[in-house]
């Protein structure tokens, strides 16, 4: 077979303000391939995809698709040239059902008619494996739902050309496999397919050739069959690491935090939290696991005081020493801090709740230390922790007095997280606290965790790479629509299992 | 009789409230939240009489339909033109949506005032359009199926323009939910980000919804300068729109953006604001009487907040601006 | 399907985003802006035939030249500074307060029922002082219920103090016409004129409360940027859900900071009333409410920038009064230059925040094969 070059991508630069994006980067893929995207955080595989796509613009560099050179100013030009994109946060409405999602945009004459879209998409659904429900709402689907929605929108129009940015970031072991499936099936198809993902597990199992990126330049393209994990890992972060996370041995683990039955009911009325009882212990990292949406979020919110539970509720802290312990339940989270409960929570909208954007460094310092003040605010202090964490945490900013806005995400998160350590905390919840950050951040993050586990500190960790979840953490509690479906011991599961009690194909007693 | 009467009075009092509802629900469909409809409908009524009032006083044999056309597309291509001014700050400058309406209100209040004062002190005090095109602005569509029946006096009792909101709304609903095309609107007002990587022009979109929106308000306050109902007719009253704009701007929350609910929604207020010349409370001051419209307005403001139920939401992306390389 | 594509050619314009700017450059932008729309205005001006350098000085001698016109100035610039003032700290919290109009009048009501009816009880001094403490309560609670509901039940207070505005006019309306009404008055109901002990002494030939909206502007900007309230209230404005997470009360903070705005607004309806109007009629606020919100939004919310806006603004207001009878221009004209102003303004931003890339004049070579 004489394979057919589908896309060449030709010297493409990039830039953003001041930052480089993009610089002189090649690509190419082939017909009936499927070629992996593979880079850290911020080494710029999206915003390359995106110029595929129509959504930036390069600064220079060509494109040709077909051996033509094209220009792609817009979505629109893209999906005319048969290149479709798959968000990783999927770019579909939510008010709409799945099959107008899919016709958006799409030429047509006179009336609407809904009912034979529905027929198109159920016959493009049966040819690939799909199982969709074109009449449902997008607000009533789950995350691997809306991502089949996404790629049979791709396959409406006609797309020859898909790519598909971390489409397993979201899914469990099992719901990949099956994408994975679907994935060959089109490459048999005759269909180009670029995946971006910087798990090298899936690059090795899925692919045909890599190309790599690194600090938003090619470092280089190999076949798949001749790479290792270790080859490519050392492309990708520039040198040999370890890809190990310490985990050093829980040291006199005294309970810290029971949380018993809780129970908590959204502004839909939908419950989100179902009966969640657990014992986080000093000294221990537990690992919260789960398809997104399945209660994290609440569960580490109604530690910290900020959502109303049901009643029958109870967590409760208890200190070290000859203190009484203290319920929590029905408490603001000022009364708790003055209670003396020493909580920390580095929140998952690290800009949106944790941090506020607009606001320098010192400002949101004074987040966690505004309220002790009388009258007039003391900026002194908090400029002087701003200084301390910019210092020690290694953060990249011209100043204290910089925006944290300006700052790229991971210099933000060290913020966040400096803040929150600073605070001495007894029990450290973190949501995603990698998330969206390069290797090197990530395991200064882990450290800083491990550090805060060394000092008797109860961390509660919510995660999405099970890999990491089973690495740093002691235990992992599993989290299923809102249930506690089991809390395993990390080094002994595994990730099938985990997988599976995430979907709730397995479990449903409660162990300890 | 009485109850008759006021139902006619009601929906001829209705019917700017209608356009200006409709126009304003057709932009926020495109997520451009314009808080100058008020302004817009200034600077439509000031063009649609100035249209017809120099029209009449230039040509030598006005022609009645001539000059009510004139009125009807300058009223309306003037407030386009205060939506134009909106969208390229809005779309393309990305300002303030709350502030830039507001912007607009003071400059469309200040625009119909000052032309309309102009105009006035140029005929030497008074300005109005002719007699016979007053009559064509609120005469019933056909008087004799007027006074035929009750039933016709109750569905032909109103001037033209009543017709044309009301084809206007049915229209727009079949538009909304029925076509490609308003359900790509629908879908840039819900999410700008995934329209524009479906495809669509969300630029064109939000210009054209935003500006077309625009011009039907102007219709409503071309309505309000020209009907005898709520205004002397066909003459320039200073500050004669008189918040009728922000009524809209509420009955659009109201309706919960949908164009037929518009309907209903303008009636119950154009109801309420004749109530007092048809059902007179003793213990009530006419001056207290005559803020009833803006106390339902807080009413219907605060039901709506206290129910949130998922179907009765706002476009998602109401008042955001789209910038495609946002990283 | 692409055989039509290969001469589509690079966008004309693109946008992209800025990095910072530099301070001095950012203020010669919308320096321009201002210069930009007054350059509007003269366009416009020419059309109707007149001058618009003989305007635009007159309007500037109209407002400045003699001291019965600065007395006027000063008339206009009290309350539009004070309203300014009094939206600041809601408009950094994102609440939406376009009712300063209505709060206006809720203070010069209350103050009026004082100068009408206990002035014969009440020496001088505590008269004018109950009337002040009045006039603040009364504009505040009139702001407090809307940002009761937005706090309670997120109710749209853009639309809520709005049309609180128009309940205000019809309150007064009613007690012009019913129970305030002069006895005196033939024809037009009016309300009585206030007694001397009810009317603001002069400085200066000014009435005192050009002192007052001077000392507020000092104390709001100390407010906003020092204190702790004032940092709370910026914080709810950037993020609800940060604030939450940091542990403020929301609905406290957004029912304590509304109130202070509308209760600034019943200062300025006092001083009104008490300083200029010695009485209270429907058009007691005078669109200043309005005005104001131009005058915060280009002072950027910042107090003091607010006091040169202010007496930009009432130099232009005044100057369209003189021009007005100079030249027989309606004093609208005034609206429409302010609302010009604000179109510039607001349009300057995006060339603060974005820059323009143009098309390069290179030759794109055609399809490859």
């Amino acid at each position: 077979m004489n394979p057919e070059i589908a896309i060449e991508m030709r010297d493409i630069t990039k830039t953003f303000g001041n930052v480089v994006a993009n610089n002189k980067v090649c690509l190419d893929v082939y017909r009936g391939e499927i070629l992996a995207l593979l880079g850290e955080n911020g080494s710029g595989k999206t915003t390359l995809m995106n110029m595929l796509s129509g959504i930036y613009y390069p600064d220079s560099g060509q494109i040709f698709i077909d051996g033509k050179e094209v220009t792609i100013r817009s979505p629109k030009d893209a999906i005319e040239l048969g290149i479709g994109m798959v968000h990783q946060h999927f770019k579909l409405v939510d008010n709409l059902t799945a099959a107008e999602n899919i016709i958006l945009g799409l030429k047509g004459k006179g009336r609407l008619n809904r009912k034979k879209v529905a027929e198109e998409v159920l016959e493009i659904s049966r040819k690939y494996g799909f199982d969709i429900n074109p009449n449902k709402k997008i607000y009533d689907m789950s995350v691997s739902e809306k991502q089949t929605v996404e790629i049979i929108k791709v396959l409406y129009r006609g797309a020859n050309i898909l790519i598909l940015d971390e489409p397993t970031a979201v899914l469990t072991v099992q719901e990949t496999e099956k994408l994975f499936d679907i994935l060959r099936a089109m490459k048999k198809d005759g269909k180009a397919i670029i995946i971006i993902t910087h798990k090298l597990n899936e690059v090795l199992a899925l692919s045909d050739r890599v190309t790599v990126l690194r600090k938003g330049e090619t470092v280089g393209t190999v076949l798949t069959r001749d790479a290792t994990v270790m080859s490519l890992t050392e492309m990708m972060v520039g040198r040999a690491v370890s890809l190990n996370i310490e985990r050093p041995e829980p040291v006199n683990p005294q309970p810290r935090l029971i949380v018993n039955k809780i129970s908590c009911v959204n502004k839909d009325g939908v419950k989100v939290l179902d009966n969640v009882s657990f014992i986080a212990y000093s000294g221990e990292i537990l690992g919260i696991a789960g398809i997104s949406g399945s209660g994290q979020k609440e569960l580490l919110e109604s530690i910290a005081g900020l959502v109303p539970l049901s009643p029958g509720s109870s967590i409760t802290y208890y200190p070290e020493g000859p203190d009484k312990p203290v319920e929590l339940v029905g408490k603001r989270p000022l009364e708790i801090r003055k209670l003396g409960v020493a909580l920390s929570f580095v929140p998952e909208d690290r800009l949106g709740m944790g941090l506020v954007g607009s606001m320098d460094l010192a400002d949101n310092m004074m987040l966690r230390s505004y309220a002790e003040d009388r009258f007039f605010t003391n900026r002194k202090g908090p400029r002087h922790l701003a200084e301390e964490v910019v210092r020690q945490l290694h953060v990249v900013t011209p100043s204290v007095s910089t925006p944290v806005s300006r700052l790229s995400g991971g210099n933000v998160q060290k913020v966040l997280v400096g803040r929150e350590i600073s605070l001495a905390p007894k029990v450290l919840m973190t949501a995603y606290a990698v998330r969206g950050l390069d290797i090197n951040t990530s395991y200064t993050i882990y450290g800083l965790l491990n550090e805060q586990k060394k000092n008797g500190v109860a961390v509660i960790y919510v995660g999405e790479d099970l890999d990491v979840l089973l690495q740093l953490c002691d235990r992992i509690l599993v989290l299923c629509s809102g249930r506690v479906n089991g809390i395993l011991d990390a080094r002994t599961a595994t990730r099938e299992e985990i997988g599976l009690r995430m979907t709730g194909a397995k479990g449903g007693e409660h162990h300890e | 009789m009485n109850i008759l009467n006021f139902f006619i009075a009601s929906v001829l009092s209705a019917c700017p409230l209608l356009f200006g509802t409709l126009g304003e629900t057709l932009t926020e469909r495109s997520g451009n939240l314009n808080l100058g409809v008020e302004g817009m409908m200034f600077m439509g009524g000031i063009a649609g009489l100035a249209g017809s009032y120099y029209y009449e006083t230039l040509s030598e044999n006005p022609v009645v339909w001539v000059s009510v056309v004139i009125a009807i597309v300058c009223s309306f291509l003037c407030a386009a033109f205060g939506a134009l001014i909106y969208s390229v700050l809005t779309i393309t400058f990305r300002a303030n949506q709350n502030v830039t309406g507001l912007a607009l209100t003071i400059f469309g209040t200040g625009f119909g005032n000052f032309f309309g004062e102009l105009l006035s002190n140029s005929a030497g005090g008074y300005a109005a359009v002719g007699n016979a095109t007053k009559v064509a602005f609120n005469a019933p569509i056909s008087a004799t199926l007027a006074s035929s029946s009750v039933v016709g006096k109750l569905l032909f009792s109103y001037n033209f323009l009543v017709y044309i909101a009301l084809a206007l709304a049915l229209f727009l609903t079949y538009f909304i939910n029925h076509t490609r095309t308003g359900l790509n609107l629908w879908a840039v007002g819900e999410r700008h980000a995934a329209a524009d990587a479906a495809g669509i022009n969300v630029t064109r979109y939000k210009y054209l919804a935003t500006c077309i929106g625009g011009g039907i308000t102007g219709l409503g306050g071309m309505y309000i300068v020209m009907n005898s109902a709520s205004g002397v007719g066909g003459v320039w009253v200073h500050n004669c729109i008189s918040g009728y704009g922000w009524l809209s701007v509420a009955l659009v929350i109201f309706a919960m953006w949908h164009p037929s609910r518009a309907i209903f929604a303008s009636f119950v207020f154009g109801a309420l604001s004749v109530a007092r010349f048809y059902f007179p409370v003793s213990f009530l001051p006419d001056a207290i009487y005559e803020v009833v419209p803006y106390i339902a307005t807080i009413v219907v403001l605060i039901s709506v907040s206290m129910r949130s139920r998922r179907r009765l939401q706002p476009p998602a992306s109401l008042g955001l601006a789209y910038f495609r390389e946002e990283r | 399907m692409s055989n039509t594509r290969h001469d589509v050619h690079e966008p004309l314009v693109r946008i992209a985003k800025r990095g910072e700017m530099a301070a001095w450059k950012m203020w010669i932008i919308r320096i321009a802006a201002i210069f930009l729309a007054l350059l509007t205005g003269a366009v416009i001006i020419l059309l109707l035939g007149h001058n618009p350098v003989a305007v635009y000085i007159d309007m500037v001698t109209g407002s400045l030249a003699t001291k019965t016109s600065r007395v006027a100035s000063m008339k206009i610039f009290i309350p539009l500074l004070g309203a300014a003032i009094a939206i600041a700290p809601a408009f950094r919290m994102r609440f939406w307060n376009i009712g300063a109009e209505g709060q206006i009048l809720a203070g010069a009501i209350a103050a009026t029922y004082f100068a009408l009816f206990q002035y014969r009880n009440l020496a001088r001094p505590v008269l004018l002082i109950v009337m002040f403490l009045a006039a603040a309560v009364a504009g505040g609670v009139w702001a407090l219920i809307p940002a009761a509901f937005k706090a309670r039940f997120d109710t749209n207070e853009t639309l809520f103090t709005l049309m609180l505005n128009y309940v205000a006019v019809g309150i007064v309306k009613y007690l012009r016409m019913g129970p305030w009404r002069s006895p005196t008055s033939a024809g037009f109901p009016k309300i009585d004129m206030f007694d001397q002990s009810a009317r603001l002494p002069l400085l200066f030939g000014v009435n005192i409360g050009w002192v007052l909206v001077l000392v507020l502007a000092v104390l709001m900007y100390v407010y906003i940027r020092y204190t702790k309230q004032g940092y709370e209230l910026t914080v709810v404005g950037e993020s609800v859900n940060t604030a939450k997470y940091a542990g403020m009360s929301v609905g406290r903070i957004i029912v304590r900071t509304a109130f202070l705005s509308g209760a600034i607004a019943g200062i300025v309806g006092f001083l009104i009333v008490s300083g200029s109007a010695y009485t209270l009629s429907d058009t007691t606020s005078g669109g200043y409410g309005f005005t104001a919100i131009t005058v915060a939004w280009l002072a950027k919310l910042n107090p003091i920038v607010m006091i040169i806006i202010t007496a930009f603004l009432a130099i232009l207001t005044k100057g369209a009064n003189t021009i007005q009878t100079n030249f027989k221009i309606p004093a609208s004209a005034s609206s429409v230059l302010i609302g010009l102003i604000l179109f510039f303004m607001l349009g300057c931003e995006f060339f603060i925040n974005f820059r323009l890339i143009f098309r390069k004049g290179k030759k794109h070579e055609v399809a490859r094969l």
